[in-house]
């Protein structure tokens, strides 16, 4: 056996799963998505028709507002747990980052027992204002949902992206005259823009795709997950479920394309 | 230039460091640096240069009791963002997200200098620094000496007080190293910048310095200029640390040196029951076997061009180096006298 073909042998369990478990199913979910009464046209219907198109810029503003948020909680988290060491640390990294291991069931619930019906907030704003503040079951209670397990994703990297960063830079900056927050802007901000467009895409991507949160908490909102699965199983309309699971991967993969090649100057010069 | 004389001068009080750990980085010290003088902090790793030097910066604060004061002004619990020190790091700290030009600028444009203003003042120091051509690069495209003029540039460039200069040769190769020495030095004399440069390196620190502070765990072992600390070291290590020396372990009898080559004169006036003398390797003299207060054997001659260094043994309870003429005929094996005048010698405290 030449050194060739066993390395053409290696590569043929990642040939076989390849196929198996993602060109297959894709090809035949693009080509579903074409075989609905309207054909081909299924597609453009995700953009036509009034109702997908304000749930497909639900989620789209609902996935930006998630990382933006994201970022700026966990870029400040991230820093000042990188940079000070203080009792309670490593308890409070891990209760940070505990979110990771939850499912979006379980995310969901917990939003509800805090903002739900029988919720926390619900009853002080009883006891107090007298009226009862309940925002699990609207997209204020997706949002944070969202942000409670994007936020473990994101501050890893960043605390990561910290820790690289040269303290000369900042002290340089600083003998020049800089203040605190035009060091910021100008050497921390700068340097940490590829962690930025790298964590950011990973939080836009789960915002955009997330299920269970939305699952559990949805009776009124219309995310694009949850409007696949209706489409599915209860009108069975397999044609626009298959278009509109197509238009979801498209979507996310040209905005993070976007951002990526948006911010490429930054991450160039901060590279 | 129009950032000639801004020197402020510099007094460090009873400065010592103790980090957080518990380790004592430096020991208080005293020091005062006149205006427009080249200060060096010489010593090897971990001798609490860097930290004197990061105290006067404002990078870190003295324990309790230290002062630091520019002009007379007290200026230990100033930021270093409001003392006006231009610094030059180890690793430039050049920012990597702006050209040439703007790293340069920098500190101008955070003090709100206009931008025609600026780019005078940017254009004045590319020239000053030879880097005319490179304002429009980024900092990943220059090579090691450029970015270090980039960096001097880029201190030099708010017209700071203080200019400190931390190792700035060091990530450099040896070749340019050297040359770079004699053009920092040339640029200092004529900036006139009250200038602290720490380094390592004894070489940089006898070209470049005024005046030459010798540290050691934590401690000033002295002060002096280069020809002090050279020709009148204070002790052992100031002696071994600052150019080649001999140490010699030797009893002192009637004014002279007993060693197994022979009695070496110093002189009657010596009361120092001294046991260490140093001698430099220049200021022994080859003579003729016979003739000369010691005598001893070639042990080995490495020939280098300018002079011959000769390992001499027999003469000292250890081998002596010697630096002589390279017009003098001398082998391995060979038998010579060693000639060394009495003011050559220099006795130094024994050290526990």
């Amino acid at each position: 056996m030449s050194h060739r073909t066993f390395l053409w042998l290696c590569l043929l369990p990642l040939a076989v799963v390849t196929m198996a478990f993602f060109l297959l199913p894709m090809a035949r979910l693009v080509i579903v998505g074409a075989e609905g009464p309207q054909g081909i046209a299924g597609y453009l219907a995700i953009l036509a028709e009034p109702r997908y198109r304000a749930t497909l810029i639900n989620t789209v503003l609902l996935a930006a507002a998630t990382t933006i948020v994201t970022l700026i909680v966990a870029t400040i988290a991230g820093m000042f747990l990188q940079r000070h060491r203080f009792p309670g640390r490593s308890v409070l990294i891990a209760m940070l980052t505990f979110p990771l291991a939850f499912p979006g069931v379980v995310v969901g619930f917990m939003i509800i027992l805090l903002a739900g019906r029988q919720g926390l907030i619900g009853d002080v704003s009883n006891r107090v204002f007298g009226e009862k503040i309940v925002f699990a079951y609207s997209i204020y209670g997706l949002f944070l949902g969202y942000l409670y397990f994007s936020i473990p994703r994101v501050i890893l990297t960043i605390m990561a992206a910290v820790q690289k960063l040269d303290v000369g830079l900042e002290e340089a900056a600083r003998s020049l005259g800089a203040s605190p927050w035009a060091v910021q802007r100008d050497v921390v901000l700068p340097a940490l823009a590829p962690a930025f467009v790298a964590s950011g895409a990973i939080a836009f991507a789960t915002a955009m795709g997330a299920f269970g949160t939305a699952f559990t908490l949805a009776t009124n909102i219309d995310v694009l997950p949850m409007l696949i699965y209706t489409e599915f199983t209860l009108a069975a309309n397999f044609a626009t479920s298959a278009a509109l699971s197509v238009g979801l991967g498209l979507i996310t993969w040209l905005i993070l394309a976007l951002a990526r090649s948006f911010s490429g100057g930054a991450v160039a010069a901060a590279g | 230039m129009s950032a000639v004389g801004h020197g402020a001068a510099v007094r460090i009080k009873a400065c010592g460091k103790t980090f957080a750990d518990g380790t004592r980085a430096l020991d208080p010290a005293t020091l005062d640096i006149a205006r427009g003088e080249t200060l060096v902090l010489l010593g090897p790793s971990g001798c609490g240069k860097t930290t004197m030097l990061r105290i006067i910066a404002g990078l870190e604060l003295p324990d309790a009791g230290g002062k630091v004061l520019f002009d007379g002004k007290d200026m230990t619990s100033v930021p270093i963002e409001r003392r006006n020190v231009g610094m030059v790091f180890q690793s430039y700290a050049l920012f990597p997200n702006m050209t040439v030009a703007d790293n340069i600028g920098y500190g101008l444009k955070i003090r709100g200098v206009p931008k025609a203003e600026r780019a005078a003042c940017v254009a004045e120091l590319v020239a000053l620094t030879n880097i005319t051509g490179l304002e429009n690069r980024r900092i990943e495209q220059l090579s090691g000496g450029q970015r270090q003029r980039v960096a001097l540039a880029r201190a030099v460039a708010i017209r700071p007080g203080i200019l400190l200069l931390d190792e700035p040769l060091t990530a450099l190769d040896a070749a340019l190293r050297d040359r770079l020495r004699g053009e920092l030095n040339r640029l200092l004399r004529a900036l006139g910048i009250t200038t602290i440069y720490v380094t390592h390196d004894q070489a940089e620190a006898m070209e470049l310095g005024d005046r030459i502070v010798v540290m050691r765990k934590g401690a000033i072992a002295q002060i002096g200029t280069p020809r002090e600390v050279y020709f009148t070291p204070q002790n052992r290590f100031v002696a071994e640390f600052i150019g080649a020396a001999n140490i010699i372990e030797a009893p002192l009898q009637n004014g002279s040196l007993v060693m197994p080559g022979g009695q070496l004169r110093i002189g009657d006036d010596v009361t120092m029951p001294a046991t260490i003398a140093m001698i430099r390797p220049e200021t022994i003299q080859v003579v003729d076997a016979g003739q000369g207060s010691l005598s001893g054997l070639v042990d080995s001659v490495s020939f280098t061009g300018d002079r011959q260094r000769l390992v001499v043994s027999g003469a000292s309870s250890r081998p002596l180096n010697v630096d002589a003429s390279n017009a003098i005929r001398v082998k391995a094996g060979d038998r010579v006298g060693l000639s060394i005048a009495p003011e050559a010698v220099r006795l130094l405290p024994l050290e526990s």
